[in-house]
C-alpha cells in the first residue's frame, strides 16, 4: 500500500538512458516506439497508466480514415478537405492517408485480426480498442523497446539548446525515475479538462505543458467546443448510435426543431439544437429510428456502448433515457503543439510530437476530427515522429557528453514560486476550470464578454496555482495535471477570444459569421504571460484563390 | 466506476493493479482492493483483463453506486462485456467477428 507517499524521493530513483524516449502509450506513441526501434535506436517508452489501456482509444472502436491508393485518392482527399473549414492542409491530408494506409497494411502482416467483408476481403478500416492496443502493446514489447508503465512524466529536462530526456514518478513503486535521452516525443494525447469520458480522464494536456515550458508554441486551442451525446452520468461518449436517436422532453413530448419536425441525429446538423434545448432543460433520447438488424449489428459491434445500457436495465431502442453532453476538450477538438517540420518536430529542437498532442488543425481545420482522422493521424503522426526523433537522436551521437548539464524545465504545480496552501487542492483548481470551459453555455455557445470573464478568473486562479500548487511524493503528478488543465484553460480562452468570427467548432455570438481574414491558425505560447499571434493565412485557402 | 472485486472469483493474479490506466487498484497479501475508486474513469478494461471473471465496473461515472456481489452475481453481469466482446480469460478475442463496417454502411 501507499505508505511512502509523503517521502519525496521514495525509493532509489530510476535512472535510464535511451536515444529516444517517447511519453505517452497511446496508439500514437506505440507507432512512434515502432518507427524509432525500426530506425535502429534505443527506445523507452514511459506512459501515466498502462501501455495497452490508456488513453482515449484502447476502451473504444474506431474507424480510421483508410484511402487506399489509386486514381480517386486525391478526389476522396478534396472531398474530406471541403469540410474542414478551410483551415486544413492537402497536403498534410494526402501523406497522413498514405502512411495510415501503409501501416494499417503492416498490421495485416503482423497478423492482426480484422474483421472480412462478405466477398472475404479484409476489412482494414475499423479498429477495436481493446484488441488494436493490446496488439500493439505486443509488437512494441517484441521490438525491444523499454516499457515504463504506471510511470507519469513530470516534466522535460533540457541543456539549454535541445530537449535531453524528462523526469516523473513511478506511481506504483513510489521512486522517481529519469530518462536521459537525445530526443523525445510527445505522445500525451490532448486535453479532456478531467471529464469523466471513456479513456480521456488521465488526458490532462500535461504534454502541453511541458512542451510550452520547454518554449514550444501552441495552434488551435480555440477549437475546444466539441462535445458528444453519452447517457446521462455515464462515461460513453460514443456518438455513433445517437444517429439513429429521437430527443425529447422528460414527459415524452417529442422536441420539435427549427423546421417544426421532430429533432432527430444527435451526431448530425441539428447538434447544436441539442444543446440550446439541454441548456432549457433536461433531454431525453430513444434510438427508435434504428432497424432491427441494425440494432444487432450496434449491440454487437458496439458492446462498450450496449452493455452499459444492459447494466441500467434499459433497452435504448424502446426505452427513454436522459442524455448529456460530454465535453472532449482537444481529445476530439483540434488544439496542441504546434507542428514546424514534416517530421513532427515542434519549435523545439529534440522534441517531437504525435497523434492527439500535436494540432491536427492540418488534418481536420476547425471542424472535429474524433474518430476515424484522428485515428490515422495517431498512426502516421506516431511513425513520422518516431522516424524524425531517431533521425535527430543520430545527429546527435555525441551529445551524451553533455547530458550533466541537463536541467529539469517544470515549474506550474511542481515548483511553485511561494509556500502551498492547505485549501488549493488539485480537485479544487480542476473544478475551478471546468466551471469556466465546461458548461455548453459558455463552451459550446460563445461570446466575447462571457469569454473575457472566464479568462480573467482564470488569471487569477493561475496567480494561485503559480504561486502555492504542489503535490508530495507521487501525488506530485496530481498537482501538475491540475496546472496543465488549468494552463490549457487558459490557452484555449485566449485564443477563442482572439479568433474574431465563427468556424466549425468555434461558434461565437457576437461574430456569427466566418471572416476569410481568419483563414489562419491562431497561435498561442508563454505560460505565465500568454503571448496569442495570428499564423500566415492558409495558402491553399480556397478562399484566397477566389 | 468500479465497484465489486469478487473475492471468491479472484486468483490473486494482480493483471487488474498492473492494467488499470488510472491506477485504482493496490495490491495486498490476498486480493487486491479498490484503493482510488474516485479516479476511475469507467472504461472497463479492468473486466475484460480479468482471467476469472471477478471484477465488476458500473456503468455510473459520476458517482459510486450501491451494488453488491450477490446482485452482481444474480444478473449474470460478471464477465458480460468479455462475452459480449469475445474476449476469454483476460485475452483478446472476437475483433474478427466485429460487424462494425455494416454500421458505418448505413451510417451515411
Amino acid at each position: 500500500m501507499s505508505s511512502n507517499q509523503t517521502d519525496p524521493s521514495g525509493s532509489d530513483p530510476l535512472r535510464l538512458q535511451a536515444d529516444v524516449l517517447i511519453i505517452g502509450g497511446g496508439p500514437s506513441g506505440a507507432w512512434a516506439a515502432l518507427a524509432a526501434a525500426e530506425n535502429g535506436t534505443k527506445v523507452v517508452l514511459a506512459d501515466k497508466g498502462y501501455l495497452g489501456t490508456s488513453g482515449a482509444t484502447a476502451p473504444s472502436n474506431t474507424g480510421t480514415w483508410c484511402v487506399a491508393p489509386g486514381e480517386d485518392r486525391a478526389q476522396i482527399v478534396e472531398r474530406r478537405w471541403q469540410r474542414t473549414a478551410g483551415l486544413a492542409d492537402p497536403r498534410w491530408m494526402l501523406r497522413c492517408v498514405d502512411r495510415a494506409y501503409e501501416n494499417l497494411l503492416k498490421l495485416v502482416e503482423w497478423g492482426y485480426p480484422f474483421p472480412s467483408e462478405d466477398d472475404g476481403k479484409l476489412y482494414i478500416a475499423n479498429l477495436r480498442g481493446p484488441d488494436y492496443m493490446a496488439f500493439m502493446r505486443r509488437r512494441v514489447l517484441l521490438a525491444g523497446v523499454t516499457v515504463l508503465d504506471q510511470h507519469p512524466a513530470l516534466e522535460l529536462l533540457s541543456n539549454g539548446e535541445t530537449v535531453t530526456g524528462a523526469a516523473g514518478v513511478d506511481r506504483q513503486r513510489n521512486r522517481d525515475w529519469r530518462v536521459d535521452a537525445k530526443a523525445v516525443v510527445l505522445a500525451t494525447g490532448g486535453c479532456a479538462f478531467h471529464e469523466r469520458i471513456l479513456g480521456a480522464t488521465g488526458l490532462t494536456g500535461d504534454g502541453y505543458l511541458m512542451a510550452a515550458e520547454a518554449g514550444a508554441t501552441l495552434s488551435g486551442m480555440e477549437f475546444t467546443g466539441k462535445y458528444t451525446l453519452a447517457p446521462h452520468g455515464s462515461s460513453l461518449n460514443k456518438g455513433l448510435p445517437f444517429r439513429w436517436a429521437t430527443f425529447y422532453r422528460e414527459d415524452g413530448t417529442e422536441i420539435i426543431n427549427s423546421d417544426g419536425e421532430p429533432l432527430r441525429n444527435g451526431i448530425g446538423e441539428r447538434e447544436k439544437e441539442i444543446a440550446r434545448a439541454m441548456i432549457e432543460a433536461p433531454v431525453y433520447a430513444r434510438l427508435d429510428q434504428a432497424e432491427p438488424v441494425l440494432q444487432d449489428w450496434l449491440r454487437q459491434g458496439q458492446p462498450n456502448c450496449f452493455v452499459p445500457y444492459s447494466r441500467m436495465g434499459i433497452d435504448p431502442f424502446k426505452a427513454l433515457f436522459r442524455v448529456t453532453f460530454k465535453a472532449e476538450g482537444t481529445v476530439r477538438g483540434t488544439g496542441g503543439i504546434r507542428l514546424a517540420t514534416s517530421d513532427c518536430g515542434t519549435d523545439v529542437p529534440g522534441l517531437y510530437v504525435a497523434g492527439d498532442a500535436a494540432s491536427r488543425e492540418n488534418m481536420t481545420g476547425a471542424m472535429s476530427g474524433g474518430g476515424a482522422v484522428n485515428s490515422s493521424w495517431a498512426i502516421a503522426s506516431g511513425w513520422w515522429s518516431g522516424q524524425g526523433a531517431s533521425q535527430f537522436a543520430k545527429r546527435h551521437e555525441q551529445r551524451s557528453a553533455f547530458r550533466s548539464t541537463s536541467s529539469p524545465l517544470g515549474e506550474a504545480g511542481l515548483r511553485p514560486a511561494g509556500t502551498t496552501k492547505p485549501g488549493l487542492t488539485a480537485k479544487n483548481v480542476i473544478a475551478a476550470v471546468q466551471a469556466e470551459v465546461l458548461p455548453l453555455e459558455k463552451n459550446y455557445f460563445r461570446d466575447g464578454d462571457r469569454l473575457e470573464a472566464s479568462r480573467q478568473k482564470l488569471d487569477t486562479l493561475w496567480s494561485d496555482v503559480r504561486h502555492h500548487l504542489a503535490g508530495a511524493g507521487v501525488d506530485r503528478y496530481r498537482a501538475r495535471e491540475a496546472a496543465a488543465i488549468a494552463a490549457t484553460g487558459r490557452w484555449s480562452l485566449n485564443a477563442s477570444l482572439a479568433r474574431q468570427e465563427s468556424r466549425g467548432m468555434h461558434r461565437r455570438a457576437d461574430f456569427q459569421s466566418n471572416d476569410p481574414a481568419f483563414t489562419r491558425p491562431i497561435l498561442v505560447s508563454g505560460i505565465d504571460h500568454i503571448r496569442v499571434e495570428a499564423a500566415e493565412p492558409v495558402q491553399h485557402g480556397k478562399e484566397r484563390a477566389s | 466506476m468500479i465497484e465489486v472485486i469478487s473475492e471468491s472469483r479472484c486468483i490473486e493474479c494482480d493483471i487488474c493493479v498492473k492494467v488499470c490506466p488510472a491506477n485504482v487498484f493496490d495490491k495486498t497479501g490476498g486480493a487486491p482492493v479498490i484503493a482510488r475508486q474516485d479516479d476511475c474513469q469507467t472504461c472497463f478494461l479492468c473486466e475484460i483483463y480479468c482471467p476469472t471473471d471477478a471484477l465488476y465496473v458500473a456503468e455510473y461515472a459520476d458517482g459510486p453506486v450501491a451494488i453488491t456481489e450477490a446482485e452482481v452475481e444474480e444478473r449474470d453481469l460478471f464477465g458480460s462485456y468479455s462475452r459480449a466482446l469475445g474476449w476469454k480469460r483476460g485475452k483478446p478475442g472476437g475483433t474478427q467477428f466485429d460487424p462494425t463496417h455494416r454500421i458505418r454502411v448505413a451510417q451515411v
